[in-house]
């Protein structure tokens, strides 16, 4: 069936109002493996493109949702701005080349980097909105300053909200100036609970570690590496490595890895490529959890990562079988946290959510709240199995 | 008095005992106040201008009894005001004549400490200066710091999702905030994120963060807590004019800076403050912009110089950076001071709280300045300079026939301001009661109704604190379509509550 493809809020607003079957939004469709195979229409978004107003000073940029990732990401760069919770794109993830996700599926999806750890996530940056909801309506929520709480706070709804609530056409960003300068401390050969112990230490200490990686010698054959990463005016950098150095003393000894190669393991952290087996898991856990789970793991076969300190564990398994997905979600529910099926079979799909589920008071008030915005279910599209 | 509350529902009120005696079965004990003398306590919150007593006040103690409560107050139709420490600027815990005053003041311990994963878990009756407290002892601090953090609440803080002089760098309430406990109406109790730093699903905390009391009851917070920066410097610079303080603002952003702290006052904030705590402000200049930076000392030496060169290109005559810990307090002390020292020098003032892009500030101010001519009364301006947040305090006289009237036409002028310019009707104080009946200067019918549906998804009827955020017809008028436009209603023949 041929896609929809809006390209104004009129149009999209008729659409919505005049579909007879549910529809998926869709950006650049980099996460279209995520959750369970569909047939509903798509919707995309990539006609409604383009900047509406960027004042840097401002610290704001209000953009069509359609609008490549990439392209805001530059058009920041060129301005010596950034989106502080580094949002990426998940094509390489499903084995596409990178370039096609767009600034409303990010957001959508609430997709951030390593960074979210101190710099706060998709969430924390979506300001103001322009959406269509299910209704065929046009929403304006949130406002265009960095600063509003002016009723009650919608756009926190439709981050993260993977499109069940309505199609934004229009975003409002928070964006700050970008790092000078970026460097990156390591310390090698720890195991999952001191290295665990080493983030927790440096995200806990004055000297403003941004991000904490922990890499085991499965993800990175150079050894396990426990990263920490430092950014800002080079004065303040330096200085910052120096105090955490002497702070980390009884962790072990800190070496500073060289940009590029530095570079290239964020980015890895970043987009996990390198766990590529069919099965791929994202847990969200209080992070001092995270070193038991990632051993009880290990011993399943599995191989991770911790970003955010602990608090982000990454579980991939090479074999199509996996572990039991309700056993996974039981280790993580024990753990106070909960796991995300991001990358996975068809057959699994088809059986398995992709979200991990709520006790029912919590699942029958988010089926009233998203009733709220599409009483008819156009957007509910029987991805989530969980309706 | 311009603006009014619901009318009474009278069959309520016929059933006072009744429902009184009910309430003291929930919460035995001191818990249940019901004489007028004693009501009194609560008949205001920050918005001195407007007092209601309300029909009986519940402490309860434990979330059960605050469950209990809240479900038979669902059962019989029976309104229900939360308050915490009763500081909200906008009228948010004002109570109702017919309504349950629930006072979360007795939730107020510090349940759980967690360093390792830097959070800390506690009841909404602590104050925001409460947590800092307690875990400062080992290097940490909650970041939001509203200058009335010495009384206000965690729990008013998530329902206003206050902020403070440091939100630009370390965010608002809602940053900081991991998760709560809700109790929704209808006595459910419910926890909304936790201590992963998202949600598996929708994310409604960030929906019950700012929500004003009217989606539920918080009876638990998990904070972030942040390591203390090592060091903090201030600096201290005086302009001709706001225009040229404006200019080093976007300047200083500019050149990749974000401050900690970023704050601007006005000739005559300046004059007021300096007179209340003798800071040391210089008395001959248009404006002042404090500039806080922190982090390592190398850090505040470096911004502090990058800074202090802004300010002199862009016009400022005096720059002066702390030297030690004292002087930067003294910095601060007339800027924290600003609204007490503005109710010295005027029997009462009125706080506002638009958010404006920054650019439009001397536009703002010139117009400010003009309105309040046109009206007969002066105004004196702090300002979040860094995100845009503006506070004019409207100088009046209650005891003068008609000013009171005068300086609230005076505050909605500046707010209708604000959003003509691409701003908001509130940065940080909320909508409350104050700027109910402006909501349709910035979101449409459909918008509102909108944000009534996700309302009525966590209180189908509308018991919790309303009377509040929306204008009053938009409540009554059961989500169907009433276009309110200059005050005239569709159907006026209709009787609304
Ligand atoms: C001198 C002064 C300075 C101020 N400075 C600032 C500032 O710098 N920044 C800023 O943001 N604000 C400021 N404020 C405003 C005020 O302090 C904040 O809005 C604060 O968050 C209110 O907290 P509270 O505990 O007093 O809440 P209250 O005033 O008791 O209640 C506020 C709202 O929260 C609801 N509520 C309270 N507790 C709960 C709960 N447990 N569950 C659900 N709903 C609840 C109430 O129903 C009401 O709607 C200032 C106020 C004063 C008087």
């Amino acid at each position: 069936m041929e896609a929809l493809r809006p390209t104004s809020v009129e149009d999209l607003c008729a659409i919505v109002a005049e579909s007879r079957e549910p529809l998926e939004i869709r950006g650049g469709g980099t996460k279209a493996l995520v959750g369970a195979p569909n047939a509903a229409r798509v919707l995309d978004m990539r006609g409604l493109a383009g900047v509406i107003d960027y004042d840097p000073a401002e610290l704001v940029i209000t953009l069509r949702a359609g609008t490549p990732l990439r392209k805001v990401t530059e058009l920041l760069a060129a301005n010596g701005q950034h989106l502080p919770f580094e949002p990426w794109d998940h094509a390489p993830l499903f084995s596409k080349p990178a370039g096609e996700a767009t600034i409303g599926g990010v957001i959508a999806a609430g997709v951030a980097g390593p960074r979210r750890v101190t710099a706060g996530g998709a969430r924390d940056h979506l300001l103001g909105l322009t959406a269509v909801t299910g209704r065929g309506e046009v929403l304006v929520a949130g406002a265009r300053v960095v600063k509003n709480v002016t009723g009650y706070d919608v756009p926190k709804l439709f981050a993260g909200s993977w499109g069940r609530l309505g199609a934004m056409a229009e975003l409002t960003l928070k964006v700050l100036p970008a790092p000078r300068e970026t460097a990156t401390l390591a310390i090698a050969g720890l195991g999952p609970r001191a290295a665990q112990a080493a983030m927790a230490a440096a995200l806990g200490s004055p000297h403003g570690v941004c991000s904490a990686a922990h890499l085991p010698q499965t993800f990175d054959r150079a050894g396990p590496h426990t990263l920490l990463r430092f950014a800002g005016f080079a004065p303040s950098v330096t200085a910052r490595c120096a105090g955490l150095e002497a702070t980390l003393a009884a962790h072990g000894a800190l070496i500073r890895l060289p940009e590029d190669y530095a570079d290239r393991l964020w980015a890895e952290i970043t987009v996990p490529v390198p766990l590529d087996g069919p099965v791929l898991w994202r847990l969200a856990l209080p992070p001092s959890e995270a070193p038991a789970l990632a051993e009880r793991f290990e011993a399943d076969g599995a191989r991770w990562f911790m970003d955010w300190g602990g608090g982000l564990l990454w579980l991939e398994w090479e074999d199509e079988a996996g572990m039991d997905p309700a056993e996974v979600r039981a280790v993580a529910e024990v753990a106070r946290g909960h796991a995300m099926l991001l990358r996975a079979p068809e057959a699994l799909r088809r059986s398995v959510p992709a979200q991990h589920s709520r006790l029912a008071a919590l699942m029958a008030l988010e089926g009233r709240v998203r009733a709220a915005f599409d009483p008819a279910g156009v957007f509910e599209t029987g991805r989530w199995l969980d309706v | 008095m311009t603006i009014q509350m619901p009318a009474p529902d009278q069959t309520v009120l016929a059933r006072r005992s009744e429902i009184v005696a009910a309430l003291a079965r929930i919460v035995p004990g001191e818990g249940v106040v019901s004489d007028e003398p004693s009501l009194r306590a609560f008949e205001s919150d920050g918005l001195t201008a407007y007092a209601q007593l309300p029909m009986v006040a519940v402490l309860p103690e434990t979330v059960s009894q605050v469950a209990a409560i809240l479900r038979y107050c669902s059962d019989n139709g029976i309104k229900v005001v939360p308050r915490g420490s009763g500081t909200s600027l906008s009228g948010g815990a004002l109570p109702l004549a017919d309504g349950v005053l629930l006072g979360m003041g007795r939730f107020n311990k510090v349940l759980r400490i967690d360093y390792a994963d830097r959070i800390a878990v506690v009841q909404p009756g602590v104050t925001n200066l409460a947590i800092t407290r307690a875990v400062e002892g080992e290097g940490f601090y909650y970041a939001p710091d509203p200058s009335s953090q010495i009384a206000c609440s965690i729990g008013g803080n998530v329902a206003e999702n206050a902020g403070g002089v440091h939100c630009l760098k370390y965010g608002l309430t809602t940053n900081n905030v991991l998760g709560v406990e809700l109790v929704l109406i209808d006595g459910t109790v419910l926890r909304l994120g936790g201590e992963a730093l998202e949600p598996a699903g929708l994310d409604l905390l960030g929906v019950v963060v700012g929500s004003e009391g009217l989606l539920g009851v918080v009876t638990e917070v998990t904070v972030r807590i942040l390591s203390k920066p090592a060091t903090a410097r201030a600096l201290l610079m005086g302009f001709p004019d706001a225009k040229s303080a404006g200019n080093a603002v976007a300047a200083v952003i500019g050149a990749g800076i974000v401050p900690a702290g970023m704050e601007m006052m006005d000739r005559p904030a300046i004059h007021a403050a300096e007179a209340f705590v003798h800071a040391g402000y210089p008395l001959d200049v248009g404006a002042l912009l404090i500039v806080e930076v922190d982090g390592p000392e190398a850090e505040c030496d470096h911004l502090a110089e990058v800074i202090g060169a802004i300010g002199r290109e862009n016009g400022a005559g005096l720059v002066r950076a702390s030297t030690s810990e004292a002087e930067r307090m003294a910095f601060w002390a007339g800027r924290k001071a600003a609204f007490p020292a503005v109710g010295r020098i005027s029997p009462d003032y009125y706080c506002m709280d638009g958010t404006i892009p920054r650019r439009q500030l001397a536009h703002v101010l010139a117009r400010i300045e003009q309105l309040g001519d046109e009206c007969g009364l002066k105004v004196a301006n702090v300002f979040h300079a860094g995100d845009g947040n503006l506070h004019p305090l409207i100088l009046y006289d209650r005891d003068k026939p008609g000013e009171l009237d005068a300086a609230e036409e005076f505050g909605n002028a500046i707010l209708r301001l604000c959003v003509e310019v691409g701003g908001v009707l509130t940065g940080e104080h909320g909508v409350g009661i104050e700027k109910r009946d402006l909501m349709g200067e910035m979101f449409t019918e459909t918008d509102l109704e909108q944000q009534q549906r996700v309302g009525r998804a966590f209180d189908p009827q509308a018991l919790l604190n309303p009377g509040k955020v929306f204008p009053m017809l938009h409540r009554c008028a059961e989500m169907g379509r009433v276009h309110v436009h200059n005050g005239q209603t569709r159907f006026p023949e209709l009787p609304r509550f």
